[in-house]
């Protein structure tokens, strides 16, 4: 980058720290914490919309809508993130290539060959020959998908328990106004169950935030695999070659976590404070309380 | 309006589909001599000159691409790379799932990496990179073996006392040794195992299995194979793994 850093090798001290510091790897290393954090930006209202639409469903009148969001709430809960994020991610990525190769593929054979699985070339998603970008940003909306699938079904357990935690009375009180049952759920039930959703989600959102290491089994580069890839030791076939630094990297990375859980918590904290006015909570009492 | 945008993006998309067919090559970028990652953040090594040289001479455009060693196999299979080169050896296992193209290195021999030179095998467990011919090799010769998903755990392993050594190929641990200032060291013993380094295909890619073999051929006729193995910064002038006149046969 500087050209002080031509020959790495030659230099020492601060200057070879700086140019270390700025190589092209450590350049990605500091973007893996915006695919990181935009990653979290577009999954959490993503796995918020999914679990409303879940708990919604579970506690819907309609038997079949019912049954769909309850299996998929228990499907998703019980079954570990990890294998769920291996099988999961592949059954997407080829039931979109199948889907396509039904449209763009001449003979549609099937493309489950024993082990293998085999599409004609047009039907490959992203394309072979398209540039690797598209390839990074492929691998990143199946991670945002199946994020969003994974912490929807949590989120819609949370939403659930919060909607029936509702006092019964608010709902009945609306009834007798006259409130038809969507009004009802938009008016009364939907404003008044934040509240009792907000440490769950709350919860939820610290989970998620940890969870992204498993972006890399989706194929996108995160921050802990460049920990890992960065600081693991570099002999001379290396530009800069050095010891097992794994350490000082992941001591970083756990300041970045810290301090990223630590912001959310003190905002999750104002939330829940200004989600407590005029209910009738504990919290909400203490508010109305200290304003008197 | 959102099916006009999806539309659009469908043409974008497929509008690519005219440009030449690419070849992607996988690799596991962590490795070296053989591939890594270098500071430059791309894939660089013996495997990325040997890759883009065979490329070229088979009339291909090749990218590359790079993948855990762990499901390295899985995803050829699912159709995410077309051929793995990443210093994988032939054996009979890995054949009956995936093509081998013919070897483009000899059987790569095998190294002990430990704390001392009289460290005793037998004494507690020996490191190995999951999935690959040395920890078979491990388990197969009654030592206890201790499997980890990258090289550099399995040497970060014996440095921590988690096992007694590491066996991995000799080209992978030599600098490592000479790079610690005494404190890691080669056994004096060392153990050849596996058929050849081999490119791996899908058993389907027929086509251009047969195409990089002749590339591969050709490489090792006009002795330009046996060049790149010994560069310096690959495997060195007099490493075993270069063909001489064996790869001559046939030419």
């Amino acid at each position: 980058m500087f050209a002080a850093c031509a020959d790495p090798k030659a230099i020492e001290g601060l200057t070879w720290a700086m140019c270390y510091l700025t190589s092209a790897k450590h350049v990605d290393f500091y973007w893996s914490f915006v695919t990181v954090l935009a990653l979290l930006a577009i999954t959490a209202p993503a796995a918020l919309a999914m679990g409303f639409m879940g708990a919604t469903a579970a506690r819907s009148h309609i038997a079949p809508l019912r049954w769909l969001g309850k299996v998929y709430i228990w499907m998703v809960r019980g079954v570990p993130d990890i294998i769920f994020f291996l099988f999961f991610v592949i059954a997407l990525d080829q039931g979109i290539e199948y889907v396509k190769s039904l449209a763009v593929c001449p003979g549609g054979e099937w493309p489950w060959q024993g082990l293998e699985f085999r599409v004609c070339a047009d039907a490959k998603v992203p394309l072979g020959n398209s540039p690797p970008i598209w390839h990074q940003l492929y691998g990143f909306l199946l991670a945002v998908i199946t994020f969003a699938i994974v912490f929807g079904a949590f989120v819609a357990n949370v939403i659930y328990g919060a909607m029936n935690a509702v006092p019964r009375a608010q709902l009945e009180t609306a009834e007798a106004y006259g409130m038809s049952r969507a009004q009802v759920f938009r008016r009364i039930l939907v404003p008044q169950m934040w509240i009792y959703a907000l440490p769950g989600l709350g919860n939820l959102w610290m989970i998620l935030i940890k969870a992204t290491p498993l972006l890399f089994l989706l194929g996108v580069k995160d921050i802990v695999y460049y920990a890992r890839e960065l600081g693991g030791s570099k002999t001379q076939a290396y530009e800069y070659p050095h010891g097992d630094w794994r350490l000082w990297y992941f001591l970083g990375l756990m300041v970045f976590y810290l301090v990223f859980t630590r912001v959310s918590e003190i905002g999750i904290g104002k939330l829940t404070r200004r989600l407590s006015h005029g209910q009738a909570t504990a919290g909400g009492e203490a508010l109305r309380k200290a304003a008197a | 309006m959102k099916r006009l945008l999806i539309a659009t993006a469908l043409v974008a998309v497929s509008g690519t589909a005219w440009a030449q067919d690419v070849v992607r090559l996988g690799t596991e970028g962590a490795y070296p001599p053989y591939n890594f990652i270098n500071d430059a953040g791309e894939v660089a090594g013996f495997e990325r000159e040997f890759g883009d040289e065979l490329c070229k001479r088979a009339g291909l455009t090749c990218s590359w691409t790079t993948n855990d060693w762990d499901s390295i196999i899985p995803n050829l299979q699912s159709g995410n790379y077309d051929v793995i080169v990443a210093g994988m050896s032939i054996t009979p296992e890995r054949q009956e799932i995936v093509d081998f193209s013919q070897p483009y290195l000899q059987p790569t021999p095998s190294a002990y990496l430990a704390l001392s030179k009289d460290a005793d095998l037998m004494s507690g467990p020996v490191a190995a990179q999951t999935s690959t011919i040395q920890a078979a090799f491990v388990a197969e010769n009654g030592m206890q073996v201790v499997e980890f998903a990258t090289p550099e755990e399995t040497v970060a392993a014996v440095k921590n006392g988690e096992a007694v050594a590491v066996l991995a190929d000799s080209d992978y641990l030599k600098p490592i040794a000479d790079e610690s200032n005494g404190e890691l060291v080669l056994l004096d013993k060392t153990e050849s195992i596996g058929g050849g380094v081999g490119m791996a295909f899908r058993k389907s890619d027929k086509e251009l299995h047969d195409k990089l073999d002749a590339a591969i051929k050709s490489m090792k006729c006009d002795g330009t194979l046996d060049a790149m193995i010994q560069k310096p910064e690959y495997f060195g002038p007099n490493s075993p793994l270069a063909w001489g006149d064996k790869g001559k046969e046939g030419c």
